[in-house]
């Protein structure tokens, strides 16, 4: 549910850009997703397909390029992408991190005519 | 045509960033804490702020913005208390977002209140998501719910500066182990005390309400 308004911030943030640079139409919008973001590629593309109709974006393929999460474990320093339910350093077994990575949330580059 | 890329690089956020700074310059003009308080529904967050408000009422000016799904009973609850207090019914969305605070500080005497809480609407998903102007950001969990839970919403433990695990009356009926908790927590976010508590009996209550004295003494 929460993908609307951000499924309306990036078609925001892509016809703005496209406008700007007088494009006819936008034919692909990047997008940079880290998996502790918490937002669903499916969701998106689904309020994408209903809000872009009669838009710039009308027909835009979205591509998702997801990061995954990497960790700087609190103990060891060693650097480590945990399993989704454990975040055990495999180099010395504590618990947890500093979050290097995993948050990211934006638009990377459209493509436009 | 000729086709090309443009490059963006713009959070996606962005909108909702800049309206959150300026709630957070007004609040802090007005000299406010902020606390946006999350969880699950019915982890206890309208029980918890009632049993504040008893506690602190007398020494705090404490404002409230309540955001639900749709009704208006939890702030009629708030009210009662004799606090100010706006709804906010999100109509189906399941977080709140800088936009609503904003309309919602129109509606509050800034001039009187020193601390203010956000109950956001009881999701541990999405609200981790969306900034609102807050100084602090705090999670509630209760024991019914299980000490596992970290792992299955870390961007919600992962960015909270406090965790309060509500509810603890139930421990003795629940397979919750606190120790355990802790350490999921801690894994997650060193930065974050756990504190227990029962709002219902009072246990631990204490400790919650001098985490909230030093958040309003520290601004
Ligand atoms: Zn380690």
């Amino acid at each position: 549910m929460h993908e609307l308004p951000v499924t309306e911030g990036i078609l925001r943030i892509a016809i703005e850009h496209a406008q700007k640079a007088g494009a006819s139409r936008i034919t692909d919008i990047h997008l940079v997703i880290g998996d502790l973001a918490g937002f669903v590629d499916d969701s998106i593309q689904f309020y994408f397909d209903i809000l872009t109709p009669g838009t710039l974006a009308e027909g835009a393929k979205l591509h998702f390029h997801r990061v995954a999460t990497r960790l700087r474990c609190w103990e060891c320093g060693h650097e480590f992408s945990p399993q989704e339910r454990d975040w055990t350093c495999p180099q010395c077994g504590a618990t947890g991190g500093e979050v290097l990575a995993g948050k990211e949330f934006y638009v990377e580059s459209i493509e436009i005519e | 045509m000729e086709r090309k890329q443009i490059p963006v690089v713009e959070r996606i956020l962005s909108a909702n960033d800049r309206v959150a700074a300026d709630n957070r310059a007004r609040l802090q003009g007005h000299g406010i804490t902020t606390v946006n308080i999350m969880s699950s529904p019915g982890a206890g967050k309208t029980t918890l702020l009632l049993a504040t408000i008893r506690a602190l009422g007398g020494t705090c000016r404490i404002g409230v913005i309540e955001g639900d799904v749709a009704s208006q009973v939890d702030a009629d609850k708030i009210a009662q208390a004799g606090v100010p207090v706006v709804q906010i019914n999100t109509g189906g969305g399941c977080h709140l977002d800088a936009t609503m605070v904003q309309q919602a500080l129109e509606a509050l005497p800034l001039d009187e209140i020193q601390l203010l809480f956000i109950e956001n609407v009881g999701n541990l998903i999405c609200p981790a998501g969306f900034d609102l102007g807050q100084d602090y950001n705090v999670a509630l969990l209760s024991v019914p719910e299980g000490h596992d839970k970290p792992y299955k919403y870390p961007g919600m433990f992962e960015f909270v500066d406090l965790v309060l695990a509500t509810k603890t009356d139930l421990m003795p009926y629940m397979d919750f182990d606190l120790a355990e908790f802790r350490r999921l927590v801690q894994g997650l976010n060193p930065r974050a005390p756990v504190i227990p508590l029962s709002a219902r009996t009072g246990e631990g209550m204490e400790a919650w309400l001098e985490w909230l004295r030093a958040a309003v003494k520290g601004k």
